[in-house]
């Protein structure tokens, strides 16, 4: 297996290969992923997300420098929207991450949302796979969140670095919406604008007044991406958390849940695909049942599991 | 390249030039047509453009120029993508490129030369006829 | 202006005349289309009447030439007394060949010089650095040194012509550089006349030659106006331009907001930097792009006109009518070159100068038809020259001032596009400025809409670009296209290899040190650049000792 292989060489081109296997559910990328799952758990994941414009790219920018100043190698996965009507995407976080193309402690992965419903797609975790197979020490997950794919962030990352800014107006809401249950670490970017002050306020008022019991309470480091402050204690922060669960235990503990998740999720993939192969016909009949109101969605979906269990077509 | 995939372009600008209107306008028309479209800014090497090709694994590289740096630039980028043993990514380029320039270049390996006044929706027919992958 | 009986009269009588006379005609044959746009996608209509302009008051809104508001044009007696300046932009290879290029336009009645530098020298590399290879004398002269000003002015006498420089992020060390050979030919600073482009913010949005973050930038922006307020007194100390953010694809009303809105954040930064208005407002110029749609960009110009005037005078409270000014150049529209058919191409620059001087250039540029292929052959740079003449000598436009005012069409369109580009600086300045707006993407934004907008009108046809999606013919590529000769790099390298082995290193290494020192406190940097320039420190050299205390400028803004 030329790939697998490759990527356990360290070749960068193989990882890239099998990324795009994995993005056009090539059946050999499961094959891959199945020799190189064993290899794979050694990665430290951090996501970070936020509105747009928040500086997440410019962050992990600064982020992964000063993770390859120390001799670590990082590889970044960044995720943004697939265009709902034309299926393309503009993925420009490269333009912030120049400084890092040439430096072959970093992999760079641009991806697409594509279809996922999940937000993080099933592709992105895979694609982690790769990269932690691959060597990487740090590998940074960057998603655009709004809604949905803050919380699913949570099921791949051992981290969640959540990033505000000062001035987008729906701070507080945003906060609302579930970020908070989410963030682990809080990062105020383009904190030398005006309203930073008051946007650490609120989140640590949001944080009293959490229904939710913190193990370890989640820091608000104040940062300029543009300019680096901040990010050295940022870092500090991010490895104070993986110490904190490792220590505590909590690393195996997210791990498993989330290998539970990403199991869940895979079963409800491929069970979903299967049956949609097999079944299609059934199903596309028992839609016209349901809309002719010939018989209803509940007796409908009784009858597709009969068929299913009774191995019936 | 089976139907219905996805196809990946990178859009790149090498040389000192700012002028990114068109690499900007053919960057949108290309993810207007279904593409992911990868853009990486400004003042990229040769060397960069490569790297990011093929970390991104991209089907196509699009290369937009109007310094008149072509004829340096763009046969560097053929030559590395040679040397990396990369031969299944379309290159395509773009830009003030005088027409007496454009047999060496596609010498060099540059798979078309679209210059200023092409209709994009010729060069999303011709990503669409030549993909490699 | 009008009488309200006569204008109900009117009102009356052009509802009567569109159920008749128009509708008999429209029946048959309906227009072309059901709307009708400028070129920048403003509506107009089939007429225009007093009813158009029934709020204008001449006096507030027109006023006289070299008056305010200076809608008809900043001189009392504007081509009457003086025609504009003919400027054509060019450099390009070595300094040498430059020169030889630059001594021609004058001995062909060209009255200003209007340098190009290569990409190296404006992003401040020389020609020896990794990342100008290929680049070297490409769009313009190469200039490493002192040493390579010096032939390039070599036998022009400085005091006699005027020079418009290309230069923005490292204009303070152009600048100093044409000092210092002024000096050398017994010119001193006082006579020296030009302009340097020196407007960073459209760099960021537009024209991507940036060196340094916005801040140092506008210091160093500020630094030259106040010295030159001091020791170069004729000499434009910037040139804001909305002629790139054209360019990138902004409509006309853009071109105007987006240029003024920086014009603003100029003006901000100098007083901030505690320099008075008067004293540096009369020295700020104005940069614009001259379109193929005629009297929409006539009206652009006297709507810029009068609104840089209101901005000066009510904003920031300018006393000195020169302070609201508003001066400019112009350049045909490089982006409306096509590569098809090259020689349509004179008929559109000669449309786009006419625009140009109907709205009140203080000088000018033509576009070479060839230039959407290379750069210009010598024959298509005196061609587009004479185009200038032809306008001036033949046409007869400069025979009056402002010919275009009372046009119902020219008014309302100028009261439009004033209306609509103050609605944008409204909102600009809603985001905290210029520099802030640029910052969040804003403007880089709204100009990209507009971009892709246009792409997609000529992609469906709706917008008819002739020669490109309708008229096309089977042509010949064309021939004997300029080429800048390959060799040029190599002797630059070899030049700047001959310096440094040849001019006093000590020198050269404290000069810079001194800078560097300098760039870390607020100290005015001319003096300590002036005399790096001096000592035939790089250019290269000295953005080095800037970039140590200022860092680099990154784009972070995509889509």
């Amino acid at each position: 297996m030329e790939l697998v292989e490759g990527i356990l060489k360290k070749d960068k081109r193989s990882a890239a290969r099998l990324i795009t296997l994995i993005e056009r559910e090539d059946p050999k990328a499961v094959d891959a992923l199945k020799k190189l799952y064993k290899y794979t758990g050694n990665s430290y994941i951090i996501g970070i997300t936020g509105p747009p414009g928040a500086g997440k790219s410019s962050l992990v920018n600064e982020l992964a420098k000063r993770m390859r100043a120390k001799g670590k190698t990082v590889g970044i996965i960044a995720v943004d929207p697939t265009s709902p009507f034309t299926g393309g995407a503009l993925l420009g976080d490269r333009i912030r991450m120049q400084d890092l193309t040439l430096d072959p402690g970093i992999f760079i992965r641009s991806m697409a949302s594509r279809g996922s419903l999940g937000g993080i797609a099933k592709a992105t975790y895979d694609a982690i796979n790769v990269l932690d197979a691959f060597g990487m020490d740090y590998i940074i997950v960057e998603t655009v969140g709004v809604g949905q794919t803050e919380i699913d962030i949570v099921k791949v990352a051992d981290t969640v670095v959540v990033v505000l800014v000062p001035g987008l107006g729906d701070d507080v809401q945003a906060i609302k919406a579930g970020i908070m249950e989410i963030a682990d670490i809080f990062a105020v970017n383009k904190a030398d604008r005006e309203g930073a002050d008051k946007l650490v306020t609120e989140i640590e008022m949001m944080l009293d007044l959490s229904q939710k019991e913190f193990l370890m309470r989640p820091p608000i480091i104040k940062t300029v991406a543009t300019t680096g402050a901040g990010v050295d204690e940022l870092e500090a922060k991010l490895n104070e958390h993986l110490n904190f669960i490792l220590k505590e235990g909590l690393l195996a503990q997210r791990r498993k849940v989330k290998a539970r998740e990403n199991f869940m999720e895979l079963i409800k993939f491929e069970i979903g695909k299967r049956i949609f192969q097999e079944k299609g016909q059934i199903i596309e009949t028992l839609i016209d049942e349901i809309f002719e109101k010939n018989t209803d969605p509940y007796t409908a979906m009784e009858k597709l599991l009969q068929t299913i269990i009774k191995g019936e077509s | 390249m089976q139907e219905g995939q996805t196809i990946r372009v990178l859009i790149a600008k090498p040389g000192l030039d700012g002028h990114d209107r068109g690499a900007k306008v053919i960057a949108r028309a290309l993810r207007d047509a279904g593409m992911e479209v990868i853009y990486t800014g400004l003042r990229q090497t040769p060397e960069q453009i490569v790297e990011a090709a093929i970390q991104e694994d991209v089907d196509v590289i699009g290369l937009s120029i109007l310094s008149g740096a072509h004829n340096v630039l763009f046969p560097r980028v053929m030559e590395l993508l040679k040397e990396r043993g990369v031969d299944d990514i379309l290159v395509i380029g773009g830009g003030v490129i005088p027409h007496e320039d454009i047999p060496y270049l596609k010498e060099c390996g540059i798979a078309e030369i679209f210059t200023p006044g092409t209709p994009i929706s010729q060069i999303i027919d011709f990503i669409k006829n030549n993909v490699k992958k | 202006m009008f009488d309200r009986e006569s204008l109900k009269k009117l009102e009356q009588e052009k509802i009567r005349w569109e159920s008749t006379t128009v509708k008999k005609v429209t029946e048959k044959t309906p227009e072309r289309y059901e709307k009708f746009l400028t070129g920048s996608n403003l509506e107009v209509n089939r007429l225009y009447t007093p009813l158009d302009v029934q709020e204008m008051d001449y006096m507030r809104d027109l006023g006289f030439p070299g008056e305010y508001p200076f809608t008809r044009g900043i001189q009392p007696t504007m081509y009457r007394g003086r025609l504009w300046t003919m400027r054509q932009y060019a450099g390009f290879g070595t300094a040498e060949e430059s020169n030889k290029r630059y001594k021609y336009l004058l001995s062909q009645g060209q009255t200003g010089l209007s340098v190009a530098f290569d990409l190296p020298t404006q992003i401040g590399y020389d020609s020896d650095h990794p990342l100008a290879q290929g680049e070297v004398g490409k769009v313009g002269v190469a200039i490493d040194s002192l040493k390579d000003m010096e032939t390039l002015f070599d036998e022009i006498p400085l005091d006699k012509v005027s020079t418009s420089m290309t230069i923005n992020a490292p204009a303070a060390i152009l600048l100093a550089m044409y000092i210092a050979v002024a000096e050398k030919q017994g010119v001193s600073p006082d006579k020296l006349s030009g302009t340097i482009q020196n407007d960073i913010l459209k760099e960021y949005v537009a024209r991507g030659t940036y060196i340094f973050p916005p801040e140092p930038s506008m210091r160093l922006i500020t630094d030259i106006f106040e010295f030159c307020s001091k020791h170069v007194p004729k000499w434009n100390t910037i040139s804001i331009s909305g002629y790139h953010i054209r360019e990138a694809g902004a409509t006309a009303v853009q071109e105007v907001a987006f240029t003024l809105a920086n014009g603003i954040a100029y003006v901000e930064a100098a007083i901030k930097a505690g320099l008075d208005v008067d004293e540096f407002a009369p020295r700020l110029s104005f940069f614009f792009n001259a379109h193929n749609d005629l009297l929409e960009e006539v009206a652009k110009f006297r709507a810029a006109r009068r609104l840089w005037a209101k901005i000066m005078k009510e904003r920031f409270k300018a006393k000195n009518p020169k302070s609201m000014m508003l001066r400019f150049h112009t350049q045909t529209a490089g982006s409306t070159l096509t590569a098809q058919q090259p020689d349509n191409n004179i008929v559109r620059v000669t449309i786009q100068a006419l625009a140009a001087v109907l709205g009140g250039t203080q000088s000018l540029h033509t576009n070479s038809r060839d230039e959407a292929l290379a750069l210009p052959t010598e024959e298509s740079v005196r061609i587009a020259l004479r185009t200038q003449q032809i306008i001036a000598y033949e046409s007869g436009v400069t025979e009056t001032i402002d010919p275009l005012a009372g046009s119902y069409y020219v008014e309302h369109l100028t009261n439009l596009i004033e209306q609509k580009a103050m609605e944008y600086i409204n909102k600009i300045d809603e985001l905290g400025g210029a520099p802030k707006a640029i910052e969040k993407g804003y403007i880089q934004q709204e100009i990209q809409e507009s971009a892709y907008r246009y792409q997609q009108e000529v992609e469906s046809g709706r917008r008819i670009v002739v020669g490109v999606n309708k008229f096309q013919i089977e042509e010949e590529p064309p021939k004997n296209l300029l080429k800048v000769d390959p060799e040029v790099e190599r002797i630059q390298k070899e030049k700047l290899s001959q310096l440094k082995a040849t001019r006093d290193n000590l020198a050269v290494k404290n000069a810079l040190e001194e800078l560097t020192k300098k760039a870390a406190s607020s100290d005015n940097l001319m003096p300590a650049i002036i005399t790096c320039v001096k000592t035939y420190a790089t250019l290269g050299e000295i953005c080095d000792a800037l970039r140590r205390v200022f860092g680099e400028y990154k784009a972070t803004v995509s889509f």
